[in-house]
């Protein structure tokens, strides 16, 4: 644990308090999940996962090639049939269960969560598995009501749904696209990220004990081949994904032509503005929040922090000195504010970029502290001077940069806060009622948080404008996407 | 503190240059500030530090009886507990002060002796302050005379709720010269805010840099006599307030959190907010303090599971 | 004097940013009836046409998008109350274009006229119907609502001419997004006589910008184009559509693909209208009323 303070000898060191490891038990290897059972790649190749934190092998993973993609479509068809057809009151009982389930093994899945994708066990205990089980809980509700949800009388599924989704929240991902897909009546062939497959696998075994019939869920780990061959098989009626831009637009190609319905989830670099009346204490905390929560891994993270030209240097102090406070290392302590960086590959692109940045002329700051030696680490890092120009301001980072600019007017906030291909999240942070709304209605933006940043709610549809991906997830605009209206 | 009060000559200069100063304070999100404090206090304190949390708890307290029921019996067993809370075993650090009412602050200095435990005496009408000016003078005059280390002053919650910035201020600015004493030394002054009272954390806000202009030497939450008192959220926001006063005017101001700490687990959290917040310099009774009674005795039980590994109970501390 | 009057021929022009340009191409093509006969010479637009047209659709958004729900219905009220002024015109058109009987054509303006209500009174209800309040698990107060994606290329039905056209048109403008609209290629001349109704109707200019000409050749650049949010491909043809959808993937454009339209005059419900809506959700701490009444 190396707590950023290099500078004072605190008496107050807080002793490392790790979460138990054994709760969770990880077998040597698992199998792909194919109508109701595990079984082994039909090539049988498989590929390791790692904890990011320390680089141990965590499991073997089966990987899914064209053929598994194939057996495990025409499975989830099979299962479509009678799984459709079955009162909605039923397909939300089989929900209520899975939420149930998920709820009891909650720190189990937890600590899993945190070995596999390295983000800090804080994060995965109180926001990803609460948010997973609500999740699963609140699209059972629907299951029943679909009548009355705005789509028509007795609204129909589109079939078999191929989900691909991303390593940044695995299981949360994971819970986006199948408890609405199966709340409609669709099934599920779903590939989690390569870096992360195993938290997909253990709902797997939470899919065999809630009972839920053979072939509505098929996990089928593996690369981006795997997710390729899954978005070009003929017989899936439905593609959601959710990762980086480049690949979306590669979906969007695929799917051309096709009866697919297609949503998407991509990229974002969320302007977070602070006016000068902004609650300031509250201020910081959210851009940490915006930037730091998952290591700033977010796709809705607030990766530009556009700052009023007068509160500037005020506002900087107090980042900079309560980012010396945040607790980088082991995931798995329960005090950790900072895991690791989810791949080796992940680090590799944040750490191009910010020497991009750095080549560009930008002010880089980085919080003092010790990397661990082994595993991905990255210090929570703040440029300065970044104009519109710079890459820094312009890429999607997905680490634990802030790209600082100023701004002058309103105007000139929400004209930088637009000036960008995506348009996902954006944040506001003013006492001034009129301006809060006057702001959020012209950003260009899915969410906008106010006085607040980075929350999410079941209840909340999700989805960005412009290249950030069209399509919700949350809320009653989540079924839209699953169902053939 | 002159230097403290020229900086701040302008925003003193009317009430309505102070409204103006005090308005103009940073905003404070309720929601924010409460789920910030909320986070801090999942902080999981183990071992060593948990150890060290506890001592410094301890040295922190300001050993607290304010009955109408108090007598000098009472008083006396009080100031025994603060010099020696665990008579079973003499390494438990003494608490940092007793607070008492004025006129137990004899019996009170004459039971701590030269232990290094001062004694606090609350004053100015306290809990309501409800009283004329001079009888709030009269009442501090006459606990500093009988010896009290620091003054517990309530402000005039009433004035402050109507506006009236500048009868608040400089009602703290007379008590603290009455606070002085005829060597030229003075007591320390706490001013106590009734935080439950001001309701708004805006106000709480504005409260604590009044206090601070005024020349507070601590900010303190609460009387302990109302429904709401120290809180996470309400101290956090009091950290901040002395964190960005120390670094706009270079001067150090102590907290007090008071009433409703009764758990160590509780006190704990507050030092990981002062720890995080004011940052390590305040982790020091000189600059921290908690006012409690029942506080003390869970953290003793806590001191000897940690020592023993057995869990203890209320039998094994002593009840005063 | 003989009684037959030599009437005046009318130049069939483009609409686009308010006004009523030629070509740039400088270039026409043959516009004929349903029976072969000679109708009029259309303007065949070019690639820069398209990119004016764009250029105009995207100036007139933010001021259209940012009109008042309630502004944006009277407006298309206005359009049915013009339209209705020049019906015998329209119905001669229609007739012509589509081979109709006059009281067939009738039928069918009579139908579009009616459709510009419908969507009329659509404008300050969509938010209704597609926005709301979220309940989320926390002291906050969350709201979806829709608004416009942007900049819309229309490629207009071919064979309906102009309830076709009026029918994707509308709910594209409907809630706030510009358009810019494709003619049916073989009978564009309802859809450029609807620009000089819409060019008197209080719709600001560049709202609706009306092309004529080659349908691939027009839509090929405005599929690739990078400051074009949305695609409504409904007049392409299979092989056309993949191929601008596959165009719009660069920049992720919404995209409705060709479905089939049997009966322009049924009901046809609220699926146009959302096609094009963004949905943006505010978040916004409520919490307590201050620090009494905290759960600490």
């Amino acid at each position: 644990m190396a707590e950023m303070t290099p500078t004072t000898n605190n008496p107050f060191a807080y002793a490392p308090a790790p979460e138990s490891r054994s709760v969770v038990d990880i077998a040597p290897s698992y199998g792909l999940f194919i109508d109701g059972e595990f079984t082994e790649a039909a090539d049988g190749k498989v590929f390791k996962t790692v904890s990011p934190a320390t680089e141990e092998v965590l499991s073997e993973v089966a990987q899914a090639g064209a053929a598994d993609v194939d057996r495990a479509v025409k499975a989830a068809r099979k299962a479509f049939e009678k799984w459709s057809a079955l009162p909605g009151a039923e397909r939300a009982k089989y929900l209520f269960r899975i939420a149930r389930i998920i709820q009891e093994r909650s720190r189990e899945l937890a600590v899993l969560e945190t070995l596999d994708n390295g983000k800090p066990i804080k994060e995965t205990r109180d926001a990803d598995l609460p948010l997973v089980a609500a999740h699963f809980f609140y699209y059972a509700g629907w299951a029943d009501k679909l009548d009355h949800a705005g789509y028509g009388a007795d609204p129909r599924p589109l079939g078999v749904a191929g989900q691909v989704i991303p390593w940044n929240f695995p299981l949360l991902m994971l819970a986006w696209k199948i408890a609405p897909a199966l709340a409609t009546g669709n099934t599920v062939v779903l590939k989690p990220a390569e870096t992360t497959p195993l938290s997909a696998l253990f709902f797997a075994d939470i899919c065999r004990q809630a009972g839920l019939p053979k072939g509505v869920v098929n996990i089928l780990p593996g690369y981006g081949d795997t997710g390729a061959a899954i978005v070009a098989h003929d017989d899936v009626n439905k593609v959601a994904f959710t990762g980086s831009t480049a690949v979306g637009k590669e979906i969007a190609r695929t799917v051309a032509g096709t009866e697919k319905k297609l949503t998407l989830e991509l990229g974002g670099k969320g302007a977070n503005i602070v006016f000068d009346d902004a609650p300031i204490d509250q201020a910081v905390e959210g851009i940490v929040s915006g930037i730091f929560f998952n290591q700033g891994q977010v796709c809705c993270a607030g990766s530009r922090l556009l700052v009023q030209e007068s509160v500037q240097d005020e506002l900087l102090d107090s980042l900079k000195r309560r980012l010396t406070t945040l607790r980088l290392g082991d995931p798995l302590d329960k005090n950790t504010d900072i895991g690791a960086i989810n791949s080796a590959e992940q680090l590799a692109r944040i750490t191009a970029l910010v020497e991009t940045g750095e080549a560009e002329g930008a002010e880089r700051w980085s919080a003092p502290c010790e990397l661990p030696s082994s595993g991905y680490w990255f210090a929570p890092t703040l440029f300065t001077n970044v104009t519109q120009a710079h890459t820094v301001a312009r890429d999607e980072i997905f680490g634990p940069v802030l790209s600082v600019l100023t701004f002058r007017t309103p105007e000139e906030a929400v004209a930088k806060a637009n000036n960008s291909q995506y348009g996902l999240s954006a944040g506001i942070w003013t006492e001034k009622g009129s301006r809060i709304l006057a702001v959020a209605e012209r950003l260009r933006a899915g969410v906008v948080w106010a006085n607040t940043f980075n929350k999410f709610d079941p209840t909340s549809p999700f989805g960005g404008y412009k290249e950030s991906g069209f399509g919700r997830e949350g809320g009653r605009h989540g079924l839209e996407a699953y169902l053939d209206v | 503190m002159p230097t403290t009060a020229s900086a701040f000559a302008d925003a003193t200069a009317s009430d309505s240059a102070l409204r103006r100063f005090l308005h103009g304070l940073p905003g404070v999100d309720a929601v924010g500030l409460e789920a910030r404090a909320a986070a801090l206090g999942t902080r999981s304190i183990k071992t060593t530090a948990k150890a060290y949390a506890i001592d410094l708890a301890i040295s922190m307290i300001d050993l607290t009886t304010l009955e109408g029921a108090d007598t000098p019996g009472k008083v006396r067993a009080l100031g025994a507990k603060a010099v020696h809370p665990d008579p079973t075993d003499r390494t438990t650090p003494r608490t940092a002060a007793v607070c008492v009412y004025p006129d137990m602050v004899a019996t009170a200095k004459e039971t701590v002796g030269d232990s290094g435990v001062l004694v606090a005496s609350v004053a100015t009408a306290f809990p309501a302050g409800r009283a004329a000016l001079d009888v709030k003078l009269a009442d501090v005059g006459d606990a500093v005379a009988a010896g009290a280390d620091e003054i517990d002053m309530v402000i005039d919650r009433g004035a402050f709720l109507a506006g009236k910035y500048l009868k608040v201020y400089e009602e703290i600015r007379a008590v603290k010269v009455a606070c002085e004493r005829a060597d030229g030394t003075r007591a320390r002054l706490k001013v106590i805010f009734e935080t439950g009272e001001l309701s708004t954390y805006d106000n709480i806000r504005r409260a604590s840099w009044l206090g601070m202009i005024a020349g507070a030497d601590f900010i303190k939450t609460s009387t302990g006599k109302v429904g709401v008192n120290a809180t996470p959220p309400n101290t956090l926001l009091m950290l901040e307030a002395v964190r960005d006063f120390r670094l706009q005017t270079g001067v150090q101001i102590g907290v007090k959190p008071a009433g409703g700490i009764r758990t160590s687990k509780d006190a704990v959290k507050f030092l990981v907010l002062v720890n995080e917040t004011a940052g390590p310099d305040w982790l020091d009774n000189h600059w921290f303090r908690f006012g409690a009674s029942s506080l003390l005795n869970d953290l003793l039980m806590q001191r000897q599971k940690l020592a023993t590994g057995r869990y203890s109970g209320p039998d094994y501390v002593t009840v005063d | 004097m003989s009684d037959a009057r030599l009437s005046v021929f009318k130049t069939y022009k483009l609409y686009v940013g308010g006004k009523f340009p030629r070509s740039e191409s400088g270039r026409v093509y043959e516009v004929t009836s349903g029976k072969g006969e000679w109708l009029a010479n259309a303007p065949l637009s070019s690639r820069k046409d398209a990119r004016d047209a764009v250029v105009a659709a995207r100036k007139a958004f933010g001021g259209w998008a940012g009109k008042t729900a309630y502004n944006r219905g009277q407006v298309l009220y206005r359009v049915a109350e013009m339209l209705e002024g020049r019906r015998e015109q329209f119905v001669r058109e229609v007739a012509d274009a589509e081979g109709l009987s006059k009281s067939k054509a009738g039928a069918v303006v009579d139908a579009a006229i009616d459709r510009w209500v419908w969507y009329a009174g659509w404008t300050d209800k969509v938010a209704q119907i597609a926005g709301g309040a979220n309940p989320v698990a926390g002291p906050y107060f969350n709201l979806s609502s829709p608004e416009p994606t942007g900049v819309v290329t229309v490629l207009a039905p071919q064979e309906s001419s102009f309830l076709g056209l009026v029918s994707v048109l509308a709910p594209v403008i409907a809630t706030g997004n510009t358009a810019v609209v494709i003619a049916s290629e073989r009978s564009p001349l309802p859809a450029l006589s609807l620009g000089e109704v819409l060019a008197t109707s209080d719709l600001p200019g560049g709202v609706v910008n009306v092309l004529s000409g080659r349908t691939a050749e027009i839509a090929a650049p405005l599929a690739a184009h990078q400051d074009v949010n949305g695609l409504d491909l409904c007049g392409a043809d299979e092989v056309l559509a993949k191929e601008l959808q596959v165009a719009a993937a660069d920049n992720l454009k919404r995209v409705l693909r060709p479905q089939p339209v049997d009966d322009w005059t049924a009901d046809p419900g609220t699926h146009r209208l959302t096609a094009f809506l963004e949905t943006k959700t505010v978040w916004h701490p409520t919490g307590s009323l201050g620090a009494s009444g905290s759960s600490y």
